[in-house]
Parts: C-alpha cells; structure tokens; sequence
C-alpha cells in the first residue's frame, strides 16, 4: 500500500478547469458540494442530482446509452460515488464509449460534518475503476495532472475515470435552481428541441 | 403431484407490447419469470438490455435514458423492489416516466420463507413511494396491463409498476 497523500487541489478551481473545457459534453452532477460547485458555470446540458444519493453514475450511463454520438461526463463526490460502488462493475461491463466519470474526491462527508469516507481510509476508487474494467483510470493530486487529464476526459475512448483528490475547503452554493422537474425540463428542451415534450 | 406447465405465451407479448411502445433500454436484475423477456431484449439490435447489481441502478439509468430521450424498462423480482426506495424520489420528484414489471415471489406457492418479507409488502412500499401498481393474475391479461401501464407511465410522466402474478409461473413443486 502506498503512503497517504494529503490532497492540496482546491475543489472550486478543479470545477472551474472542468467546465471551462467541456464544450458541449452532457454532463450529470452527484448530490452535495459537486451540484454546489456546478454552478459556477450553470448550463442547459447539466442536469443536477439534489438527492438520490449514488445515482449520478448509473444516469450518466442511461445518458450515453440514449446519447451515443455526444460526451457525457459524470462529475460527483467520494461519498456519493461509494453509495453506488455498483455502479463501477456495471459501467465495466457495459464499456461505454462516449462515458466519463470524475470523481472530486475531498475524502470526507462535507455535508454531515466532514466524517471521512473510505477513500482516505486505503479504499481507491481509482483501483476499484482498474478491476472493473475501464478503458481509463488515474488519480489526479496536481494541477498539472488534471490539465493533461482534460483531452482524455472529452475526447478520449471510454469509460474513463478520474479521481480528483480535493482539500476539504466548503464553500457557499453557487447554485439556487433546485427543482428537479425544472432541471430536467430544460436539459430535455435543450437537447431535443421540440421532441422533449411527446 | 407436479402439474405439467402450459407453453407461456405472456413473455412475447410483453416484448411486442415494449416494442409497441418504443422502449429502447432494458434495465434488469434476472429473475427466472423474465428470462425469455431477457433473451429477447438481448437480441433485438434496437433495444440495449443491461444487466445490473442492484434494481436501484435501473431507476437512476432510466432516468437518464429519459433525459437523453430514450424510453425504457425495468425488469425485477419483488425481492429487489425494497433496493429501489430511495432512487424513486428521482422519478416522482422529477416527474421522470419509470415503467417497471415485477415479477412475484412470496405469494402463490412459495416454497422460500426467505422470500414473504418482500413480496407481502411489495404492493405497499410501492404504493408508499408513488408508484402506480398493476397486477396481471392470468396469462391473457398480462400483453394489455403492460400496455396501459405503458401509457400510463409516459403519457403522464408517472412510475408505474406491473405486479406479474406468481401464478403466472405456475406452482414449482419443491417438496422433495
């Protein structure tokens, strides 16, 4: 086992570099500080998990199933993405091209109190991405990293995975829209115009 | 003594009726009353059946189908509808159509005590959590339930869930 690493990113600007290069890429945000970051950058193509917790990879692969010629990108948190660790084994199976699933990784549960999540206890998601077979999985800890990461996490042949180690800096919610119907309405009417509504 | 089972012809209908009205994603856990649905999904190049972990990934898939524009289906045993609780806030609160056929356990005939939990309290949690409940008892119902549950779930952006009776499976003899 390798030493533990203290995870210096700061999840705000992980967010900010995320978005800024995803184009037009469907993205799905987990329950928590990832919709709270989403924000910054609100967007049609985003659709926003405010509960439901560990469901934001298996509907990002609903996505890529129905959306096969476009990017989707899974972005969530340690805890929301451990609630659903079945998730990995059947994105595995399936190996969908076009999927990518970023998890921004603080190692804690930042909406109960910061109690630490297995993946500051020796638990990789990263490793656990490996095993169930996906074409791509790193740990990304720099700046550095996550900049060459960016190509493969919008272009490159997936399932992809990334595991971006945060600190444990909160910040206040950059994000007020919280109704799902309406969430869901607009990324429809964005993606199928007129078709949303049959 | 074990009475011979007639040719089941209900699970083709279900098939033609999830054609009929435009499902492409097949979200499933195995259960033995689906395995000829199964098959079929399998084969047809219009339809992608995934096979899951646990029934409360289908419900997030599906809903991402939806969002992408797919109408799809989730296949279960009652067993799994208790894992699917929580993932239900999706569909009802998002006003997301969710079309789920269960196939019963724990009622006619059971042989499995393990297996009462879940099936006696299938309707109600279902009931509990907003979902519709249908129930088909007899094989030549079960082709027009699917379809009005069908219509139901996605003309009205509501969870409807078919209840395939254990009878539909005919009585497994597991005395000796």
């Amino acid at each position: 086992m390798t030493a533990p690493r203290t995870p210096t990113l700061d999840r705000r600007k992980v967010m900010s570099t995320v978005l800024g290069a995803a184009g037009d890429t469907l993205i799905v945000t987990g329950l928590g500080s990832t919709t709270y970051d989403a924000g910054l950058s609100d967007r049609p193509e985003t659709f926003y998990f405010w509960g439901a917790m560990g469901a934001a990879a298996m509907a990002g692969l609903g996505l890529a199933l129905a959306q096969p010629d476009r990017r989707v990108l899974v972005l969530t948190g340690d805890g929301e993405a451990l609630m659903g660790l079945g998730a990995f084994a059947t994105i595995g199976a399936e190996r969908p091209k076009n999927l990518a699933f970023a998890v921004i990784d603080n190692e804690h549960y930042s909406e109960t109190g910061m109690q630490p999540t297995h993946t500051g206890r020796g638990v990789s998601l990263t490793g656990i991405a490996t095993a169930c077979s996906f074409a791509q999985a790193q740990t990304i800890y720099s700046e550095d990293d996550l900049a060459a990461a960016l190509p493969s996490m919008f272009g490159g042949e997936g399932p992809l995975f990334f595991d971006i180690k945060v600190n444990t800096q909160r910040y206040p919610m950059s994000i007020r829209l919280r109704d799902g119907a309406t969430i869901k309405d607009r990324f429809r009417h964005h993606l199928l115009g007129a078709r949303a509504f049959d | 003594m074990k009475p011979e089972p007639p040719p089941r012809l209900w699970p083709g209908e279900i098939y033609d009726t999830l054609k009929s009205v435009g499902v492409r994603q097949v979200a499933f856990v195995p259960d033995a009353g689906h395995t000829q649905l199964i098959s079929s999904c399998h084969a047809d190049p219009d339809m992608k059946a995934v096979s899951l972990t646990t029934e409360e990934e289908g419900i997030a898939m599906l809903s991402g189908a939806w969002l992408g524009g797919d109408r799809g289906v989730l296949l279960m045993q009652s067993s799994g509808v208790g894992n699917c609780i929580n993932m239900l806030s999706i569909v009802t609160h998002c006003r997301i159509p969710l079309l789920m056929l269960v196939t019963m356990r724990g009622e006619w005939g059971e042989f499995n005590p393990w297996q009462l939990h879940m099936g006696q309290s299938t309707p109600k949690v279902l009931e509990a959590a907003g979902v519709f409940v249908q129930r088909a008892d007899a094989a030549d119902e079960v082709a027009q339930v699917t379809y009005a549950a069908a219509q139901l779930a996605f003309s009205s952006n509501t969870p409807v869930a078919v209840l395939l009776s254990q009878r539909l499976l005919g009585f497994k003899d597991w005395s000796k």
